[in-house]
């Protein structure tokens, strides 16, 4: 299987479950030009993040293209205990996605 | 308002405590007879050196001639130039501690006095201080600009002077130009410095939380993200002080980024806050302090702002305060020091801490005349070793210097137009644009220029020179983008640099005003207006963004200067001034 | 605002956006019936009073001194530009937008939250130029805002 674009730290912290999750990913705005051709460079960016827990919905994003490259997010929920899982996934505006799951410690 | 000369008299003795009458202080510190006989005062002594930049030897160094101050900072320390600034602090004209303290008669009182600062001197002085005080009741501070600013420094990448620190028993340090070499070298040259480093304002940044390069490394502190060891208690003269790190919070915007790709710097006035709190609440000190590596400005808003430190050892921005300003905050009051550049001076805090408090305190910004002074043989014998692979190179003669060379200054230095002209001579461009840094040692007049001076001015990690096309719109822009660095009139958007230094090129600056439209008037050497549309030929050097693709910058003034057997100035790029008549920040 | 009504809520916005994203991940629905519910007028807006309409459906929302945004007072980088907000101080919160008022097109991000989903998201932004970051705060149908401006730099020179 190929390597997941997302990474994903989950952790019980005062009661809490803080998640946080880098995604590679190009983020282009469509605004920048390739500095050889001149060309503009196709907007290519995440528009969609949701993230589970125990199958709900504890945080559904829209982006646009003024996310950094390499997105980063990070967020706070309770009512989850170690050991459950939390799950990312993300689709961008090309029909790209991917999604990753990973353990709370 | 007249007060009686008995009342005088009891207002100087609190000046001491309530730190009002910088000036009683200093005049009553500077009386005995020998500069170096400093009177003991309470039980715990706290050395601060900052900004040596890997002066090792001594050097001549020339005090400012500018050093506005704009906003709320108008007229007081450390915006004090020439006379002004010694009526403040109430040195007498024409004495020892006027040259040291000051630019006037530069060259007639460093032909008197001699050089300053150097580390074997420094070590002698500082030998002095813990044999009169005790071992057990000093401490030595350093608050960085330590590892860069010379030739051996760029060569050895910050090793010789981690080994002169050691040498000269420095306990505890922060920084800025060390995250100029590599992160690994940085995290090298920590495990070989004998003291602690610390920092609480640099932290992981997102990616490097996911996947660190340094997560072995013992300052590294996975729970908070911070990078470095924040705080380090110390006992001194039977009490507990704390001492917290403050690195210069916008490194990766004034230097490269790619140096130091993970950390994550700024000010971060509320996580000091939360530190100095948690400190004295878990480690119950005696003493509060921060080293400091933000800049005066800074440090004084950021005292008016954090409870709770007794003082602020500060740097950065090279003001040698002969006494600390007192600032007010809602818990109390804070010292702020400043200890001036390139080993000229060693701060000596005596502070009298009983019952848990910091009750009375004397200070003294003590310079190093070299002549007056002895080398102390070990240090010196370190130097000279470091020195030897190098010896032929740095003492090459290069020309002589036909005026004064020196930098330090809001604007244009005569040593930084010899640059900015060299690189418009040698690289054939119209302009020349280069770095208001506040390093660089002073060379006099009918003085050898060596390579060592051109290192001093130029040693930086980053010196490709470039050559390129920029439109008279984009020189404006970044003239006033660094004059906004400067001129802020918030503090904690200063970055504590001075001016662009221009070759070529003239115009009129409004310190007084907001960003963009401080600049105005922009011309060529011969008058002709610059015009926003059209394209003139730019050299630099010290690009932060990307590496440039020319020859370093001490190859091109080395070359411009064996062109020439006297080297001296056309013309000083100096702009025209609006709107600071009687600022005492002009001399 | 009741927990029942924060939930109705959410699942509104849910519907409209996060489910559907987690359909399209697992391969149930294809992309660009997901496209459509993503707010393409709010994103494409060229003004920050266009992108708070499309994104909470007011420009004239009131500041609140409740919500905070933790962002560097100078960017060490302008295309990766840290930003926390902060809105735990207010109670329902359903959604938190983020705006940079002079970038090209000011909507950079909405979060919605889950019903026990703290008020609280931190990321990174690319911010063109100095400007004031904005964040629109929605809770049971009442919006307000924050704004706190980030010095975009050239930079160099220090020291």
């Amino acid at each position: 299987m190929a390597k997941s674009s997302i990474k994903i730290r989950a952790k019980i912290k005062k009661g809490a479950c803080e998640v946080k999750a880098l995604m590679k990913h190009p983020m282009e705005t469509g605004q920048r030009k390739n500095k050889k051709t001149g060309k503009k460079i196709p907007a290519h960016f995440i528009q969609e993040v949701n993230c589970t827990h125990n199958g709900q919905s504890v945080l559904a994003a829209e982006w646009g293209g003024a996310i950094s490259t390499n997105p980063y997010l990070s967020f706070i929920f309770d009512g989850a205990k170690k050991g459950e899982s939390v799950t990312i996934s993300w689709l961008d505006n090309q029909g790209g996605k991917d999604s990753m799951t990973a353990k709370i410690k | 308002m007249t007060i009686s000369r008995r009342e005088f008299i009891r207002l100087m003795g609190m000046a001491g405590a309530a730190g009002m009458l910088p000036a009683s202080t200093f005049a009553a510190a500077k009386r005995p007879s020998d500069l170096y006989e400093i009177p003991k005062f309470g039980n715990v002594c706290l050395m601060h050196m900052t900004d040596c930049h890997a002066q090792l030897n001594p050097v001549y160094f020339r005090e400012p001639s500018v050093n506005l101050g704009v906003g709320n900072a108008y007229g007081k320390a450390p915006h004090l130039v020439g006379n002004a600034m010694l009526k403040h602090f109430g040195i007498e004209n024409n004495s020892i501690e006027a040259h040291a303290f000051s630019y006037l008669n530069f060259d007639e009182a460093s032909r008197a006095y001699g050089k300053v600062g150097g580390f074997a001197h420094l070590a002698s002085l500082v030998k002095r201080i813990r044999s009169e005080r005790g071992n057990e009741n000093t401490l030595l501070m350093d608050g960085g600009d330590t590892w860069q600013g010379s030739g051996t420094a760029y060569w050895t990448r910050g090793k010789d002077m981690v080994g002169a620190c050691n040498l000269l028993g420095v306990d505890v340090m922060t920084g800025h130009w060390e995250f100029t070499y590599k992160d690994k070298e940085v995290i090298e040259n920590i495990g070989e410095f004998k003291g602690e480093f610390i920092a609480q304002n640099i932290h992981l940044n997102e990616d490097a939380q996911f996947d660190y390069k340094f997560s072995e490394f013992s300052g590294y502190n996975e729970d908070d993200n911070r990078a470095f060891k924040p705080y380090t208690i110390k006992n001194v003269g039977g009490a507990r002080v704390a001492v917290i790190g403050q690195a210069f919070p916008y490194t990766p915007i004034a230097n490269p980024q790619r140096f130091m790709p993970d950390w994550t710097f700024g000010i971060k006035d509320d996580a000091m806050q939360e530190m100095v709190d948690q400190v004295r609440e878990t480690e119950k000190p005696d003493v509060v302090v921060v080293l400091s590596h933000n800049g005066m400005d800074v440090d004084l808003k950021m005292a008016s702002r954090v409870t709770g430190i007794d003082a602020i050892f500060g740097g950065h921005t090279h003001d040698g305060m002969p006494a600390p300003t007192v600032v007010k905050n809602p818990g109390g009051k804070t010292l702020v020091t400043n200890a001036g550049s390139n080993g000229k001076f060693l701060g000596v805090m005596d502070l009298d801490v009983r019952g848990g408090k910091v009750r009375d305190f004397r200070y003294r910004l003590v310079p190093i005349f070299s002549n007056q002074l002895p080398a102390d043989h070990e240090m010196q014998s370190y130097i000279d070793n470091v020195r030897k692979p190098y010896k032929d190179v740095l003492e090459e003669k290069l020309a002589v210097a036909g005026e004064t060379l020196y930098r330090r200054g809001n604007f244009n230095g005569t040593f930084d137009q010899i640059i900015c002209d060299a690189l418009n001579t040698v690289n054939d461009s119209q302009i020349s644009l280069s770095p208001g840094f506040r390093w660089g040692t002073t060379v006099l007049p009918g003085q050898n220029i060596t390579m060592d001076h051109v290192m001093d001015q130029t040693c930086i990690t980053y010196p490709e020179t470039y050559r390129r096309e920029m439109s008279g719109e984009d020189i404006k822009l970044i003239l006033e983008d660094v004059c906004d660095n400067l001129f802020n009139d918030d503090p904690y958007f200063q970055q504590g640099g001075d001016m662009v230094r221009v070759g070529g090129l003239d115009y009129v600056c409004r310190p007084n005003n907001k960003m963009g439209k401080r600049i105005s008037n922009m011309t060529l050497d011969d008058g002709t207006p610059i015009d926003a549309s059209k394209k003139y030929v730019v050299g630099g050097w010290a690009t932060v963004g990307s590496k440039s693709p020319g020859r370093p910058i001490w190859d091109v003034v080395a070359d411009y200067m064996r062109l020439q057997e006297t080297v001296s100035i056309k013309k000083l790029n100096t702009p025209k001034l609006v709107g600071v008549d009687g600022n005492p920040g002009v001399g | 605002m009741s927990t029942d009504t924060k939930r109705r809520l959410f699942l509104k916005g849910t519907l409209a956006s996060g489910v559907v994203a987690l359909a399209a991940g697992a391969g149930l629905i294809n992309p660009r019936q997901v496209l459509a519910a993503w707010p393409k007028s709010a994103f494409e807006a060229k003004s920050v009073s266009e992108a708070m309409k499309g994104i909470a459906g007011t420009d004239t929302a009131a500041g609140n001194d409740k919500i905070t945004i933790k962002a560097p007072d100078i960017a060490e980088n302008g295309a990766v530009v840290p930003v926390k907000v902060d809105a735990t101080k207010i109670s329902g919160v359903d959604s938190i937008a983020i705006i940079a008022e002079k970038n090209p097109t000011p909507l950079i991000a909405n979060f919605k939250m889950g019903k026990s989903t703290h008020a609280f998201v931190s990321t990174r932004i690319k911010m063109g130029k100095t400007s004031n970051v904005i964040a629109v705060v929605s809770a049971g149908g009442s919006v307000s805002t924050a704004r706190k401006e980030v010095k975009v730099t050239i930079g160099g020179c220090g020291g």
